[in-house]
């Protein structure tokens, strides 16, 4: 989890509602805890074309990235395919397939590295969760993964 | 052998005219208005320090908050854990493999932080089996039992595991005296006195990994070695045991080994013992016993059984040990964070001896001696004496510190922790205890640098304190605020059974030592780990059938098999594919004949399965996981022996090839 930005998120809490400052690791995160919760309560600076993390934009090339497309699936073999499915089934979470054109890049890398708050606050994610019941767990996917996944997902939405 | 005792102290007691009641008195004294705002620690917030306590015949370690007292984890070390799997899954039983066998019990009374300087850093933590002589160490950023070492040529492994002030030996002395091993054990006991030896462990600490080794024994007496606690600062380098049984009585030891007025402390000078190992005085003897370590790469132990130690004859050498007398039966042995004092408590006695340091040397260097005992000099009690501090209670058994000047003692009989003045011997303050209290802590209270701020009380009665649960009430602890004059109780708080002695630490220290969250499943090198389901089979290699199975919210993969046979051996290797910190997912099948298997983010743990029965048995996720956690299951179809069902496994389809058969 980006420590960054729950520092920051915690700092406005702290401010909106009067309280002692607590530190990121004060605050218990996964599963929704007192920071999560309230910012919920704040719709308004939440950017559902975004989503919330570090990614603002993301580059991508007009071809797909041959290797970068490997290195994600291996990496999604082991902390990702249990639970998404490549075509447009659900399993556990929904199936991939159409999901680059769904959602933005930097949307899908802020949702991989950054679960926790955006389960929290993105409507459609929100959606989501009623029909899955199971909150998208925190792999601890590094940005390199992250950039990896996002290219074989774009692999299996026919970028060639 | 608490009754025992008890019985010993009786007489004492009982020839005591001073103190009319040894009881405590109501069990509302000594609690005063705010207590319960001081040890209040709010949802959501963590508690100032890790205490970490004894398990006693547990086996196991347990961590608490302070100051709320709150039970934060039990950590299995010489005791199997069906709620871990501990000493239950194929990679852990080698941790608990010894000399003579997987052992899956032990006692253990005495826990001691790793320090640096003299002061606690918070890297591991060392426990000893009382049973069958081990010392185990415990890893601080896994919370996990990181090694096993048995202890040869020992039995009653009472007097360990302390350790020097930079963690360069853990050592171990036995209580009870026996043959070695390199000896003929097998000769009448009331030979106690010629056959039957005292062994005490050096273990060495590895800097950085904190890797044990036995490095050497020093052979004496045949004397129950109690307690022990090294030297610091001035006093570094020498190592102080408590010795009682001086009589070598074998029998009925309430009487018989309570006979002398005075039994010993010995003071070995370990520094000097290891210019004798270095210049060849050594010997290597046979004997075996099992050296067992644990990989976080492969989540797997190993166990290696050694054959010889080297064993240095202290009687032999003239200037390794020193005997200081101390009256009736020492238990306590505790070192001032000066290292100038060193407190001896005879729990038969009514007064508590401290020795000096700077007395002892000077002594030796005069040659003070009143005799020698078995060749080893004794020195002059009133040489080597500090003072004494007069008629300080009932029982005395062990002293902690809080760095400004003060000692604080637990009393057994009367039941109650007593602050004097290191120097003065003047009797400060006392505070009842509810009761029979054993050992304290102060966090840090046996370093260089207490934290004077709490001390725990650890009673082995808890009578008229808690909710009746039957014949047995659980034992207990009291947190005591020590910060200004007077001691001042704020709490009871139960433990598992038997807490001894503890150590605690400022949380910070502890939580921010490098604390693993998760393990990396890139770094994972079990052999047999399936890093994502597209791993995942079963295989069969005569009638031994390896299940290469994973785990992740909510399912199992594969969670259909068919084709086990009875009579199999099977072999589950599960790895847990969640990287996310504290989602374990649990593992269990019907009728297995260990435990479950609870297995951590990134980790692989193997259940060993045989089946006896022909049909279909499920299997499930045992620690509530998510929303789906009761969908988290499987089936497995056991067929009889001889059974031509080909093996098959699958994920999401309904019908498994075989099933079409
Ligand atoms: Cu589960």
């Amino acid at each position: 989890m980006n420590k960054s930005i729950l520092l920051v998120l915690s700092l406005a809490l702290a401010i909106a509602c009067g309280k002692k400052e607590a530190s990121a690791e004060d605050n218990y995160q996964p599963g929704g805890g007192e920071a999560t919760t309230e910012a919920a309560a704040d719709p308004a600076s939440y950017d559902p074309k975004r989503g919330e993390g570090k990614y603002d934009t993301v580059e991508l090339g007009a071809t797909l990235d041959q290797a970068m497309a490997t290195k994600g699936e291996e990496v999604a073999g082991v902390k990702c395919t249990s639970c998404h499915k490549m075509t447009d089934e659900k399993l556990v979470g929904p199936g991939w397939k159409g999901v680059t054109e769904r959602r933005t890049p930097q949307w899908i890398m802020n949702f991989i590295t950054n679960p926790d708050p955006m389960i929290d606050k993105d409507p459609e994610v929100q959606a989501q969760l009623e029909i899955c019941l199971v909150r998208m767990p925190n792999q601890g996917v590094s940005d390199d993964e992250a950039r990896g996944i996002l290219e074989y997902m774009r692999k299996n939405d026919g970028v060639k | 052998m608490k009754n025992k005792f008890v019985k010993a102290i009786l007489v004492i007691v009982l020839g005591s005219a001073l103190f009319t009641s040894c009881k405590p008195k109501n069990s509302g004294d000594a609690v005063s208005g705010d207590a319960a705002q001081r040890v209040y620690v709010a949802p959501g917030k963590y508690d100032e320090f890790y205490n970490f306590v004894s398990g006693g015949f547990s086996g196991q370690m347990s961590v608490y908050g302070l100051p709320s007292g709150r039970m934060l984890k039990v950590v299995p070390i010489f005791s199997q854990d069906p709620e871990s799997g501990w000493g239950f899954s194929e990679e852990t039983k080698p941790m608990l493999n010894t000399s003579e066998g997987f052992i899956p019990w032990d006692d253990q009374h005495h826990l001691e932080l790793s320090q640096t300087n003299g002061e606690v850093d918070g890297r591991w933590i060392f426990a000893n089996a009382n049973n069958t002589p081990r010392i185990a160490r415990v890893d601080l950023k896994r919370f996990k039992t990181a090694e096993i070492i048995e202890l040869p040529n020992s039995a009653g492994n009472h007097s360990s595991p302390f350790i020097t002030e930079n963690t360069e030996y853990v050592v171990a002395g036995t209580r009870f005296g026996v043959p070695g091993d390199y000896e003929n054990g097998d000769v009448p006991i009331n030979t106690y006195k010629e056959n039957f030896k005292g062994h005490i462990s050096f273990i060495k600490v590895d800097k950085e990994s904190g890797k044990m080794d036995l490095s050497f024994q020093l052979r004496l007496p045949g004397v129950n070695f109690d307690l022990s606690h090294a030297g610091k600062g001035k006093s570094h380098g020498w190592f102080f045991f408590t010795c009682y049984n001086s009589e070598q009585a074998n029998t009925l030891l309430e009487v018989n080994a309570s006979q002398r007025d005075k039994d010993f402390i010995m003071a070995v000078n370990w520094k000097k013992a290891e210019e004798y190992i270095k210049a060849g005085k050594g010997k290597i003897e046979k004997t075996k016993y099992a050296h067992n370590t644990w990989n976080d790469e492969t989540h797997t132990g190993t166990s290696v059984i050694k054959d010889e130690v080297l064993v240095l004859d202290a009687m032999a050498m003239k200037d390794i040990c020193y005997l200081m007398p101390c009256p009736k039966s020492p238990h306590g042995c505790d070192v001032d964070p000066t290292g100038e004092y060193i407190v001896g408590s005879g729990k038969l006695a009514a007064l508590i001896p401290v020795f000096s340091f700077d007395k002892m040397i000077n002594a030796i260097g005069k040659k003070d001696y009143e005799g020698d005992y078995e060749g080893i000099p004794v020195l002059k009690y009133n040489s080597v004496l500090h003072g004494e501090v007069q008629k300080p209670g009932l029982g005395p058994l062990h002293t902690e510190f809080d760095g400004k000047g003060n000692a604080y003692t637990t009393f057994f009989v009367s039941s109650e922790v007593v602050k004097w003045d290191i120097k003065t011997l003047k009797v400060l303050d006392r505070v009842p205890t509810y009761y029979s209290v054993g050992h304290l802590c102060i966090p840090g209270g046996d370093s260089k640098k207490p934290f004077g701020k709490y001390l725990i009380a650890y009673n082995k009665i808890t009578k008229d304190r808690y909710l009746p649960t039957g014949p047995e009430l659980t034992q207990s602890a009291q947190l005591y605020d020590i910060s200004g004059d007077k001691m001042q109780l704020l709490l009871d708080f139960p433990t598992i059974g038997e807490p001894h002695y503890a150590q605690a630490a400022p949380a910070d220290l502890i939580r921010n030592n490098g604390q693993l969250k998760i393990y990396d499943i890139k770094k994972n090198n079990h052999p047999r780990v399936a890093k994502g389901e597209k791993e995942t089979k079963v295989v069969r290699e005569g009638n031994k059938v390896h299940v290469y199975m994973t785990m992740v919210r909510s399912h199992f993969s594969p969670d259909n098999i068919e084709g086990i046979k009875v009579g199999d051996d099977v072999y589950f290797h599960i790895t847990n594919l969640e990287q996310d910190w504290d989602v374990p997912h649990g593992f269990s099948i019907r009728r297995a004949q260990t435990a479950e298997l609870l297995i951590m983010p990134g980790e692989t743990s193997t259940l060993n399965w045989k089946p006896t029965k022909v049909g279909i048995v499920p299997f499930y996720c045992t620690d509530f996981c998510s929303a789906l956690h009761q969908e988290m299951s499987g089936y497995i179809r056991v067929s009889p022996a001889g059974s031509n069902v080909p093996l098959s496994y699958s994920l999401g389809t309904n019908l498994p090839a075989s099933s079409t058969k």
